[in-house]
């Protein structure tokens, strides 16, 4: 087996999966942290709904690089959100919802009238479920997906106790005179971008899968911020590499096999945390 | 000395004014305690104190140098924090975040200042202890160590007593008497505990709930 895998890692488009799948698992595991304990995981999941929306008019248009679109659209509906989710009355998950699945109705919908692909439904099905797309990376997708999640993460080092304060106590930080706000819109636009970047990975609908599954494992086993943290991070580089590693082995659709390792490790740290606790 | 002088204020949201024109002087040392029925507009008076509520009327002048990052607030605490992955020293620390501007990581000197602050307060020993496995007044002990990390002059509470025991009331009240007497930090503090909140305190704000109230000093 170990012989097929050296087989497999030497091409090139199989170390472009895996680089891009441990940069971008890991910023999704330290965003998942913020996303879970802010209770933002729904505009996550919603978000990648409005990408998939985005991504198939990117198709329609026969756009080489879907991302150019996707990223700016995705980021613009983020900020939307998130500012709106503050003072956030009764509907706003209704609103979120009708976004939600009105995007994806519209994406489907359009590509079956425009797009001049002979294979829609695999196109439709990829991009749900990623199916084969991350091992089909251009190296362009590679320059964006390893750029963006180095930004990601290194805004993530750089502001780590400002986001810590806003997330655990938004009226204390606004109150000592943080700027709540800036952080809040920072978080929009990091959400946005992972969540864009991971859509190659594992598709618009497991997207939700690879924030919340490190964070909430990585909760289960420690209690304090910066191990989360961490540990989340760790977690989701796991997943995602193994995953990826068993897909090729054998040959089972990339994304599923990741979120199903997100799930088994999940199950394997709340036994752990269970017997620690006994 | 003044510090906080409230001028014709009046307060309340979207324009709507629920109370004043409040005339308030609050001068450094003093212990102000603020009682009112529930929906009176205690919370809304301290969030425009705080600058997290816009003034709709008058003005709130801050004297001697006081700025508006030098009042400690300790909030109401919030259902989802208590079960909020965090150590003690996290919680605590995280109140100098005012201070270290460009500077993005905590230095030994704040460090060293967050664990007096929290001897002071008698939580030591909990430090790396997780938020969410502590005693109600040990919570809100720990907000307080917080609050005074990010100011030595004024503190605002808002009921820090609400759902603690007598004895934990008892001991948070001690706490906050000893900063008021010791270190003559300046206390505004809400609290629906007539009987012994109004013990410790110099000052009292009492909102009538018709827009009305009555101040009396000790
Ligand atoms: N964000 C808000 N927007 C609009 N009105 C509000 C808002 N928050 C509070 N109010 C209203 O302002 C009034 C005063 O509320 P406030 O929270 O100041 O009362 P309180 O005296 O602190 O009461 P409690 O003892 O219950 O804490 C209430 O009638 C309340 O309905
Ligand atoms: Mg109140």
């Amino acid at each position: 087996m170990f012989e097929l895998l050296k087989y497999y890692l030497s091409f090139s488009f199989v170390q472009y999966a895996l680089i891009v799948g441990v940069l971008v698992s890991l910023c999704s595991g330290l965003l998942g942290v913020i996303l879970v304990l802010k209770r933002f995981a729904y505009i996550g999941d919603g978000l990648s709904h409005v990408a998939f929306g985005v991504m198939s008019v990117a198709m329609c248009l026969n756009m080489v690089d879907n991302m150019l679109l996707t990223i700016p659209v995705t980021i613009i509906v983020a900020i939307l959100l998130i500012k709106d989710g503050s003072n956030r009355k009764l509907t706003g998950d209704t609103a979120l919802a009708m976004l939600s699945v009105g995007s994806m109705a519209f994406g489907y919908l359009i590509i079956n009238v425009f797009a001049t692909s002979s294979n829609i439904a695999g196109d439709v099905c990829s991009a749900l479920f990623g199916a084969t797309s991350i091992l089909t990376l251009s190296s362009q997708d590679v320059k964006i997906s390893v750029a963006m999640s180095l930004i990601v993460i290194c805004i993530f080092i750089i502001y780590y106790n400002k986001i810590f304060t806003v997330t655990f106590d938004e009226t204390f930080a606004k109150a000592t005179g943080i700027k709540t706000d800036k952080y809040n819109l920072l978080i929009a636009v990091i959400t946005a971008i992972v969540i864009v970047i991971a859509m190659n990975l594992v598709g618009a609908l497991l997207v939700s899968a690879l924030i919340i599954f490190p964070a909430v494992s990585a909760m289960t086993l420690f209690h304090q911020f910066n191990y989360v943290v961490i540990l989340s991070g760790c977690l989701s580089i796991f997943n995602s590499a193994a995953g990826i590693i068993i897909s090729i082995l054998f040959s089972t659709p990339v994304g599923a096999t990741i979120v199903m390792t997100s799930v088994a490790t999940f199950f394997i740290l709340k036994i752990l945390s269970l017997l620690i606790k006994r | 000395m003044e510090q906080i002088i409230c001028k014709n204020l009046e307060i309340g949201y979207d324009r709507k004014v629920i109370m004043g024109p409040l005339n308030i002087i609050i001068n450094e040392g003093d212990y102000w305690c603020i009682t009112g029925a529930n929906g009176a507009g205690k919370t809304t008076f301290i969030k425009t104190l705080l600058n997290l509520t816009p003034i709709i009327g008058g003005a709130i002048n801050l004297q001697n140098e006081l700025k508006q990052i030098d009042i400690g607030y300790l909030p109401q605490q919030k259902p989802y924090q208590k079960n909020f992955p965090a150590s003690v020293e996290e919680i605590v620390r995280s109140g100098f975040l005012n201070k270290i501007n460009i500077r993005f990581y905590y230095n030994h000197h704040e460090k060293e200042l967050a664990k007096t602050t929290i001897t002071k307060l008698g939580i030591a020993g909990l430090e790396k202890r997780a938020y969410g496995s502590l005693s109600g007044g040990q919570q809100q002990r720990v907000l307080l160590a917080r609050a005074l990390c990010a100011s030595s002059k004024v503190i605002i509470l808002d009921e820090p007593i609400a759902g603690l025991d007598p004895v934990a009331t008892q001991e948070m009240y001690s706490v906050i008497r000893k900063l008021n007497q010791e270190e003559n930090i300046t206390i505004i503090m809400i609290s629906h505990d007539i009987l012994h909140a109004t013990a410790d305190a110099k000052q009292m704000l009492h909102f009538d709930g018709n827009g009305k109230y009555t101040i009396t000093h000790k």
